[in-house]
């Protein structure tokens, strides 16, 4: 369970976090799990149920749909979010493209994390409302 | 060393094909498989007998996985082993089942020495082959690839090493005046906590377990740590078998014992006394907490020495290493971890983190898992691969998503698997991240999973022309799976890869 000093450190230069008090991030630190994967390897899974949120520590992966690659995450991106608040399987695949560090946190806690943290959740409306622009843009 | 002359001890420095480091369960466990496959190893352990952990660890005695000495099947039976928690596995029945025979049934947990007295029992009796008092102290990799493991005993060279070094080592986190606190692991006998105000920081099982144990003694017991107990939750974890009779106190307003959400900023010195100065999280504002004795339960990390200079990649700080869906470093070929270690595999993280990884009774299945990957990948020798008759394939599947403790108890993390590669086979337990992820022939996985309204039910993972597609079925009431109802959807889900095996 990560929760030192430089989880903390590291928590608070991520932009989803950057709003919350020092005793506020400790709390999120000693709530979220971390786990790493090597490049190459799955970490989301379209089509299959029941994903968690993950925020990127360390590292970068493709999003990406029958092996083609559609946008590129690194420190500080977040996904999975999407299958959480829906209640639906992935869309899409990600898979580390480096050795990939996330700090993770299952499905069902994300409701009640997001209640206790409004910023995080406004900070993460913020960066949902910015994709959906993008998407648009590409549509018109 | 006691008890053992040195010249009886095996495994002199040398060369083997893996080398199993530590003694406690994941280390038993390891070496039992790694024999039983025929494989060249080598066990070493820098204590002076079995046992790991269990001989100094829980401090307040009581296990939190139960292991029930009356139970419809017989000890030595696979069924039994759903049961029991606590001991290890052997094909031999006089090493199977064995943590009951020495529970006194005070409770259907045991105690640390019960366990303790097991897992000797279990290298007597399996037996398991060790060279005590031989300290692991460097490890490096020769130019062919080969490890080095330097110890006090001398040099041993293998292919792949398997490190069950638990999860032991003390973790404080860097917070002024920690240092002045002791551990978890240095906690006085309980009587000398009488009448004194105790403060301890964590709210985990260790956390819980010492201030369980000091409420007799104590005059106060205050727990502090950033993250609130979830009540919902908590009801579910092991630590709610014995500890959590603080928390029960607290939400009464009984008196004496505080379970406070806040984040620690320093430990002062005031006079004989310690001030703990904090900052409440759940609820905001400034907390100063005096304690006659403060105690840091933070918890543990892998005693990991030079490995991460080799390129083991670790999770959380650098307590827990990487590791694969075979336990493999995720950064280091070779370099394996069972035992408590083992937790730092991902798995298919779905509702919940899969499997039970980090205690006996989910790691002692991965180290059978490991023993017979490292003796695949290391030394060619295949799995057992049974075929099965066609018209089996569906009774084959609901016997093991009734009865398998591989699948309840390492829920969501291994599955079983058929394949119809070269007519159906019996692939044996692959880790579920592993199946869906690979690219083979087509296939079933069975698993238990853990559904998102906290039910427990069987889901199949079927991998046709390359697509995985999974199917949920309704939970039973009684987890009773072979009936005619799951049999047809069974048979539904399966038909065209049956189809084709016919």
């Amino acid at each position: 369970m990560a929760a030192s000093e430089e989880t903390v450190s590291v928590l608070g230069r991520l932009a989803l976090f950057a709003d919350l008090s020092l005793p506020a991030l400790e709390s999120v630190a000693h709530t979220l799990d971390e786990v790493a994967f090597p490049p190459e390897s799955r970490v989301l899974r379209r089509d299959l149920s029941g994903a968690a949120f993950y925020v990127i520590r360390d590292g970068e992966a493709n999003v990406s749909i029958d092996g083609r690659p559609l946008a590129t995450l690194a420190r500080g991106d977040f996904f999975g979010e999407i299958a959480v608040l829906t209640g639906q399987p992935p869309g899409a695949d990600v898979i580390a493209t480096t050795l990939l560090r996330c700090f993770t946190l299952p499905g069902p806690e994300v409701e009640p994390f997001l209640i206790q943290h409004p910023t995080v959740m406004y900070r993460m409306l913020q960066d949902e409302a910015r994709r959906l622009r993008i998407a648009n843009t590409w549509q018109g | 060393m006691a008890g053992v002359a040195a010249g009886e001890q095996p495994f002199p420095p040398g060369d083997y094909g893996v080398v199993v480091v530590g003694s406690g369960p994941g280390g038993l466990q390891t070496a039992y498989c790694l024999a039983r496959l025929g494989i060249d190893y080598a066990a070493i352990s820098a204590d002076d007998a079995p046992g790991g952990m269990f001989a100094r660890m829980p401090i307040f005695e009581r296990l939190i996985s139960p292991t029930k000495p009356s139970a419809p099947f017989d000890r030595t039976s696979r069924d039994y082993q759903r049961y029991d928690h606590n001991s290890l596995l052997a094909d031999e029945e006089g090493a199977r089942g064995l943590v009951p025979e020495f529970m006194d049934r005070s409770f259907d947990v045991p105690s640390r020495a019960e366990m303790h007295m097991a897992l000797q029992a279990f290298a007597e009796r399996a037996p398991v082959r060790v060279r005590y008092g031989c300290r692991w102290e460097s490890t490096r990799r020769e130019d062919d690839g080969m490890l080095v493991l330097g110890t006090s005993d001398g040099e041993y060279r293998c292919r792949a090493a398997v490190f069950a070094i638990g999860v032991t080592e003390p973790w404080k986190p860097k917070v002024p005046g920690f240092d002045m606190a002791p551990h978890y692991a240095e906690t006085r006998p309980p009587r000398e906590y009488e009448g004194r105000r105790v403060t301890i920081i964590g709210k985990r099982n260790s956390g819980f377990e010492i201030a369980n144990g000091l409420l007799p003694w104590a005059r106060e017991v205050v727990m502090l740590s950033p993250r609130p107990v979830n009540t919902s939750s908590i009801a579910l974890l092991p630590i709610r078998t014995r500890y959590l009779q603080p928390y029960d106190e607290y939400a009464r307003g009984l008196g004496g014992a505080y379970v406070l959400d806040a984040a620690i900023e320093r430990v002062d010195r005031a006079g004989e006394a310690f001030r703990v100065v904090a900052q409440g999280t759940t609820k905001p504002g400034p907390l100063s907490i005096e304690a006659d004795d403060v105690i840091i339960a933070t918890g543990f990390r892998t005693p990991l020495l030079d490995l991460p200079e080799l390129g083991v990649a670790t999770v959380s700080d650098g307590r827990i290493p990487a590791l694969t869906p075979f336990f493999e470093s995720i950064s280091a070929p070779g370099v394996y971890f069972a035992g408590n270690a083992s937790g730092g595999a991902a798995g298919l993280l779905k509702v919940e983190r899969a499997g039970q990884s980090t205690s006996v009774n989910g790691f002692r299945y991965n180290a059978r898992l490991l023993a017979q990957r490292i003796a695949e990948r290391h030394f060619d020798v295949p799995r057992e691969r049974a075929a099965i008759e066609p018209g089996r394939i569906v009774s084959f599947l609901l016997d093991e998503l009734t009865h398998s403790p591989e699948l309840w108890v390492q829920r969501g993390y291994l599955a079983r698997v058929v394949s119809f590669g070269d007519g159906p086979r019996d692939e044996g337990y692959e880790p579920l991240t592993y199946f869906v992820d690979a690219t083979g022939p087509d296939a079933v996985a069975a698993a238990v999973e853990l559904a998102p309204d906290a039910s427990i039910a069987p889901v199949l993972y079927v991998r046709r022309g390359g697509n995985i597609t999974e199917h949920q079925l309704a939970p039973h009431p009684l987890h009773v799976y072979e009936t005619d109802d799951y049999r047809a959807e069974l048979e539904h889900a399966l038909s065209a890869l049956v189809r084709i095996a016919v």
